[in-house]
Order: structure tokens, then sequence, then C-alpha cells
């Protein structure tokens, strides 16, 4: 018996009498990544907030596992001019944290060298990496991550990634991760939910990617006449552009 | 000590603009300005009331606050308006509801201007315990309910998401708010306190990178204001509220002088 975190059962969302998303099951155990896909409109955020009690089913439960540590990554946070707020205050915003954690999580997410820059002289994906460093410093038991490398450069997407992977085997916690971008994700994924305003297939990647269902909604995943540009580099940048010269080929 | 109508005055100043501080700060951040405006005017009522039952004055225009907060609180969840159209409706006919009471009840003579301006100089004794005593108290649940309503002024959903309660921290800021303008109506008026809740707060906003440093500066700058103003206002026999809150928005411009890049930059060479 692996341990439920969350679980939805057959939950849906209606408003403005429109069903958002209905008919919603699953599950995120210890350890377990499950990903969300879908198109937009899809409720695949609204999903996200049922399971995290921020909206409540006007159908079905919602069930979250009594004192379990939480970390979300929302889709998109605008901060007002009027509060001025660092990076380390950001980071303490729910728990207050130990200075050794914070330079972890900010070291893992490679922003380290932000720690006392104001959050709105951030780029886009400076301030990506820096939610998730706020979600790592947590060490959650429950993660999730709403398009969590939307703004990011490809190569940072990569990194970003693996360090999501790295996490979730050190302290073993259950994600629930949506996301656009399948190729990178499906690998990792345990199980994934394809949405589209009710569930539409699920399984493991290996099964969803075959069914019918997914391949009308997002057609064959590998188009052979698309290949992706290799740019492959002599080396290798740090988190703040200058050039790691240690592993310089 | 307090026998002196002077250290009264200093005493009172001085315990609100800490409070004002802090709580001008969530102010600002929230956007609320228009907020404090609304629930001072729904203080006309109060004392309206606190005259027709001859009950007190503070307490009347606390009650009168809470009502009215609440009752925001309500029409956000059950309407579709913006804030700010469910602050002028209700700010309106909160202020049009007292004066026709104050119709109705002709005996009733209000001094209007004592009650537009306040008079700190005319503060005694029971006001200087409710501004210290429930100043404090304000001042201390303020503290144990930061971080949830930090955390829901950055993002709402974030902090709900992760535990803790936002909404309630939310109500009981509203409440704080109410309580603050009820213990300073009768020192600063109606017309200032949403003056002295947001101006110190804005000057501080231009000297602060933290929130903290905000909030505390904010207090800072009101004390501040209050000492000057008082003694400006008996040098040159102004009326003091006006006179504090002409103060704070000196403090406002001097903070908008680049003094901070200058020395931001001066530091950056340095290092």
């Amino acid at each position: 018996m692996r341990n439920n975190l969350i679980e939805l059962k057959n939950c849906g969302v209606v408003r403005n009498q429109k069903w958002l998303v209905r008919g919603v099951s699953l599950k995120v155990s210890q350890g377990e990544i499950v990903t969300l896909i879908g198109p937009n409109g899809s409720g695949k955020s609204t999903t996200a907030k049922m399971c995290l009690n921020i909206l409540k089913p006007d159908e079905g439960f919602n069930t979250i596992k009594n004192d379990i540590r939480i970390s979300y990554v929302p889709q998109k946070i605008s901060i007002d001019w009027s509060l001025p707020l660092r990076v380390i205050d950001f980071i303490n915003l729910v728990i207050k944290h130990k200075n050794s954690e914070i330079s972890d999580a900010l070291n893992m997410t490679g922003i380290k060298h932000l720690i006392y820059e104001d959050v709105r002289n951030l780029s886009g994906g400076e301030f990506q990496r820096l939610l998730m460093a706020r979600a790592i410093a947590k060490e959650p038991h429950f993660l999730v991550l709403d398009e969590p490398v939307q703004g990011v450069d490809y190569p940072g997407e990569i990194a970003l990634y693996k360090t999501i992977q790295e996490f979730v085997k050190n302290i073993n916690c259950g994600i629930l991760l949506i996301s656009h971008n399948l190729h990178v994700v499906m690998s990792q994924t345990d199980y994934v939910i394809c949405l589209n305003g009710h569930v539409c297939c699920a399984g493991t990647p290996k099964t969803v990617i075959k069914d019918q269902e997914y391949i009308k909604l997002f057609g064959d995943s590998i188009d052979p006449t698309l290949a992706f540009y290799e740019h492959n580099h002599d080396h290798e940048h740090l988190p703040d552009g200058s050039i790691n010269e240690s592993k310089r080929v | 000590m307090f026998d002196d109508f002077i250290v009264r005055a200093f005493a009172a100043g001085i315990g609100l603009a800490l409070i004002t501080g802090p709580l001008g700060c969530f102010i600002v951040w929230r956007r609320l300005s228009y907020f404090g405006d609304t629930i001072a005017h729904s203080a006309l009522l109060g004392v309206v009331i606190a005259y027709a039952l001859n009950y007190n004055l503070i307490i009347a225009v606390f009650v009168v606050s809470c009502v009215l907060a609440l009752s925001l609180l309500f029409l956000q969840r059950r309407t579709n308006l913006p804030d700010d159209a469910l602050l002028g409706l209700l700010a309106h006919s909160v202020l049009a509801i007292g004066l026709v009471l104050l119709g109705i009840l002709s005996f009733i003579r209000i001094d209007l201007m004592g009650l537009l301006f306040g008079d700190i100089l005319s503060v005694n004794f029971t006001d200087l315990l409710f501004v210290w005593i429930g100043g404090g108290i304000v001042l201390i649940v303020l503290i144990l309910i930061w971080r949830p309503l930090f955390a829901g002024t950055v993002n709402l959903e974030l902090a709900k998401a992760e535990g803790l309660n936002p909404d309630l921290a939310n109500a009981i800021f509203t409440l704080l708010i109410a309580s603050v303008i009820a213990i300073s109506i009768k020192i600063v008026g109606i017309l200032l306190i949403t003056g002295l809740l947001i101006i110190p707060a804005a000057a501080s906003r231009n000297l602060s990178s933290s929130p903290i440093q905000m909030a505390i500066l904010s207090s800072i700058i009101g004390v501040a204001s209050v000492v000057l103003g008082i003694q400006t206002s008996m040098i040159w026999n102004t009326p003091t509220g006006p006179t504090i809150l002409t103060i704070t928005l000196g403090v406002f411009i001097a903070t908008m002088l680049p003094l901070k890049k200058l020395l931001i930059s001066k530091n950056k060479i340095k290092s």
C-alpha cells in the first residue's frame, strides 16, 4: 500500500452554469510524479486548485492527508509595486527558514546571487526559479507545479526539470505537475492524465502516448519532419551568466 | 505627568502614529486606501448614535465601523462589483444615513469641525487609555496575524494552498482598521485619519527594501511627524491635526529626493 497524499474522487467545478472541469479522479502518493496535460482552458489549473483545496469541488470529494507540508508553484504571480519584497522575503513568505536552507534552495535553482535582489527586478525566468526555490525550501510532502518552466530558456528548462527529479528522489515527495512540454515531462512521469474538460485518457506515459484520444488532442507527438536543433555549447554558463571555466572543454 | 494637556497630546499622537505605521503599510499594499476613507465616513453615524444613546463615542464608532467592514466582506462575496464601487456605495450611503439621523434627532448638536479634524489638545486621560491599551492590542494582534495576512497580500491562492488562513487574517485586519479609526476619531478626526494611515507608509515605501523595514520606518516617520507637528502648531498657532499631516507630507516629499540613489551609487563604487 502506497501512501496517498491527496485524492480527488469524481470532482468537478462549476462557474456561471458552466463546468470548468468535471469527473476528475486522481491520486498522488509519496515519491510519485503525476502529470496533467491538456490544451488551454481544459481545466488543468482548476484541477490543481482542487488538489490544494483552494477551490472546493462542486461535485465529488477532495481529500488531503492531514499534517502534510504543501508547496505550490502557481502559474502566475504579479507582485504589487507598493510592496518592497526581496528574494529572501519571498522565500520566507509562508514559513521562516534557516539561512542554510534558503541558500541551499537558491543554489539548487541557480539564483543564489540574487538573494537580496528586489523581486520585481528579476526576469521572468529568474522569477520562475525563485518560485521553485521557495517551494523546495519548504521540503514539502506534496508539491504542485503549475507550468513551472514557463519563461525559462531551453537549457534552463532541462536543468530545472533535473532539479525537480533530484528533489523527488532526495525527499520522496509527491508531485502534481502541469505542463505543456510533453517530451521533457513524459520520461520522468509515473502517471499522465490528459484533460480536456474531463479526463480524456490516463495511464503511464507509454500507454497515454498511444491512446487515440491523446493523438486527437495533440497529434502524433513526434512529427518526423520536425527535428530539434541541437545546440551544443563548448562551455557552460553559471547562473549569473559568466562562463564556468572549470568545465570548459 | 499627564495633567498637562500638551503631554497628553504628545502621548496620544505618538501612540496613534505607532499603530498607524504598520497598519497603513498593509492598507497601501492591499490598495485599501479608499477603504480607510469609507470606514472613516461611517464614523459620523457612530458619533450620532453615541450622542443619541449617550454612549461612549469610541465604542459606538467602533461598532458601526465593524458592521460596515463586515458588510463589505459580505458584499465582496455576494456581488461581482469591483471593490471601489462597493466602497463608494457603502461610504456615501452610510454618510447619508448618518446625516438623516442627525436631522431626525434635532436635539443633538455636534461639533462638526472637531469631528472632521479632531482636537488632539482636548484629549483626556480616558482617551489616552484607549489609545495605548487599545492600540497595544491592535499591534499585538497585527503581529500575530502578520504571516497569513502578508502571505495573502502577496498571493491569496498561494497562502491558502500552503495551509495558512488568509481569509480569517483579512477579516481580523478589517476589524483592526475599524478599531484604529474609532480610537483616532477624537485625536485627528475623520478626514485626517486616512492621511495618517497612508502618507507615512507611502513615505516609508520610498526608503525601504523589505516589508518589515517599511512597517517600522512608517511608524518612525509617523511619530516624528506628530512630535514636530504638535510643536509647530503651538509656535504658529495652527490647527494641530492638519499641521501633523502637513509635516508628514513634507517627509514624503523629502523621501522622493534622490538621496538614496546617491548613497547607493556611492556604496556600489566602494564595493
